[in-house]
């Protein structure tokens, strides 16, 4: 595919086979969420068949964009950004090869189970056991191949980034061993070892810190690197960063309860996820301002460089939602929300605002270094990109909002008897709208990526190297 | 000891060293290399030459 000349000191392929797979299952992660947006619109399209119904096709998404396109940017993103600050090269070529054909084995893996019915019913942890197996080995390799790179490290420092890239590998080492723990029956059936009340907190304890490691400690080593990188000046305060990462790491931990509000999780243990929640607010808007700061003085390069917009807007989507998060695990403000598309539109603020845009970023950062090219096929497409996917963002959360809050109220609301004053069905009917405009936001992002598939294509197949450009300089 | 006691404690115990990390991090000691750390975003960018004939210390060690 490429004819880029081997870097002497660097393994940027891997670097290049992630960065191309992050576009590839970004289109196939987000065609699936297009279609299962389309489905709660138009139900006909679920086809009446049972591997095409929503609730086998939204796992698929969720594993798709989670693991496949974001865990693809964050393979592709770390072993760029451990090689260049460490400046050495990944420890084993070989062992970097396996995680990323693991890894894509993983991911097939998962379309063809998941289709087919074979879940294990944990939410973001539906894999059955035999690839719950093969991702721990992968994952293990992946800790070994990074930890390895910052131990060999030239670089007498280890920069801030790796610091939150190594406690996102080896925090999801723990929480996918831990709770994928189960009782195999069959190939394809076991059950997990925990049960009742403990298996849902150990489920969430699992899922919260897959968005705060997975979604967040990982995304925020990828931030520390490229928005400096991008506004070419030094992160505002390294200070803060250092603080930002032990408050962030030794929060988070504590925030899965906010999952289980008004459940059977014994009260202390509610109340203690939602205190933690609140205080999450403040390292969470630690970074945050510390990724916006770097840019002062240089505010004037987001009115030319359209990855820069990518990283900072990213940044403000992250500031809005780890707001709106603390605010909804308030157990008052989740006796509406929860159940309700609020939690989806909340959930896509961070997935599509932060975690997607700031990959965006970065891969059209990477691609032309890594593939010895002077810059990106046009800029003026990552600048079309940067608006598809802003304006999409803003239309699915704002739907979501609509009909999160009016879902809530109509569920709550009663007549002067005490009966419900609406039926499930009528809540449904009159979130059409909303789920119309969630839909089409859905479009404008896959519109987005299609673009950046194309713009990524002219750029790695252009003739021009880097070299080139510069002799006829 | 009562667990609670033991709890109570190690409330106490995490506050200090996040105390701690704080009053390290803003010391004036650490100021010189974190400054340094704050560039390594920057130091390699010679690498990024490596095709125009350059040679590095790093480039000797070629693996491949």
């Amino acid at each position: 595919m490429s004819t880029a000349i081997e870097h002497p000191t660097y393994n940027y392929k891997v670097v290049r086979q992630f960065a191309i797979m992050t576009v590839v299952w970004g289109i196939v992660g987000m065609l699936v969420g297009v279609w299962i947006a389309a489905q709660l619109a138009w139900p006909a399209l679920n086809f009446d068949l049972p591997w095409t119904s929503f609730g086998r096709l939204r796992p698929l998404h969720t594993n798709a964009v989670i693991f496949a396109f974001g865990g693809s940017a964050l393979f592709a993103t770390s072993y760029y950004v451990v090689q260049r600050t460490c400046q050495a090269r990944l420890i084993s070529d070989g062992l970097a090869a396996f995680t990323f054909w693991g890894w894509q084995l993983i991911i097939v893996l998962a379309a063809i189970t998941l289709p087919l019915g074979l879940t294990q019913g944990k939410e973001y942890a539906e894999l059955i056991w035999p690839i719950d197996i093969l991702i721990a080995v992968v994952w293990v390799s992946y800790a070994i191949v990074f930890l390895g790179t910052i131990y060999v490290r030239k670089t007498s420092h280890i920069y801030v980034a790796n610091w939150f890239f190594a406690a996102f590998i080896l925090t999801v080492a723990i929480l996918h061993i831990v709770n994928s723990m189960a009782i195999p029956v069959t190939w394809t059936h076991s059950y997990s070892i925990y049960s009742g009340a403990t298996d849902a907190m150990v489920q969430w304890w699992y899922g919260h810190n897959a968005v705060g490691f997975f979604l967040t400690a990982g995304f925020l080593g990828m931030m520390y690197y490229f928005v400096p990188k991008q506004a070419e000046r030094p992160v505002y305060s390294y200070r803060l960063s250092i603080v930002h990462f032990w408050a962030l790491i030794c929060v988070y931990m504590w925030a899965g309860p906010h999952h289980l509000h008004y459940t059977a999780l014994p009260d202390w243990a509610q109340s203690l996820g939602m205190i933690m929640s609140l205080i999450l607010l403040a390292p969470s808007w630690g970074g945050m301002i510390n990724g916006m700061m770097t840019l002062s003085g240089a505010w004037h390069k987001l009115r030319t460089d359209p990855v820069l917009r990518f990283l900072v807007v990213s940044l403000s989507f992250y500031g809005m939602s780890t707001f709106e998060g603390p605010m909804m695990s308030i157990k008052t403000v989740n006796a509406l929300s929860h159940y309700t598309d609020w939690t989806i539109g909340h959930v896509h603020a961070g997935a599509l605002g932060w975690v997607a845009m700031i990959s965006i970023g970065a891969v059209y950062h990477l691609i032309p270094k890594v593939f010895d090219k002077k810059e990106m096929y046009s800029v003026d497409l990552i600048n079309v990109h940067f608006w598809l996917s802003t304006v999409g963002t803003v239309l699915y959360i704002a739907s979501m909002w609509v009909n999160g809050i009016m879902q809530g109220l109509m569920w709550r609301a009663v007549n002067a008897d005490g009966t419900l004053m609406y039926t499930f069905i009528e809540s449904v009917e009159a979130s059409h709208p909303g789920f119309v405009v969630r839909w089409l936001g859905g479009v404008l992002w896959l519109v987005g990526m299609l673009l950046m598939a194309y713009n990524v294509y002219m750029t790695v197949s252009s003739k021009a190297s880097e070299k080139a450009a510069a002799q006829t300089a | 000891m009562d667990i609670n006691v033991f709890r109570g404690l190690m409330s106490v115990v995490l506050l200090i060293a996040f105390l701690s990390i704080v009053f390290w991090a803003y010391s004036k000691n650490q100021k010189k290399p974190f400054d340094e750390a704050a560039n390594l975003p920057f130091a390699d960018e010679h690498e990024d030459d490596h095709n125009q004939g350059a040679s590095s210390s790093l480039e000797k060690k070629k693996h491949d």
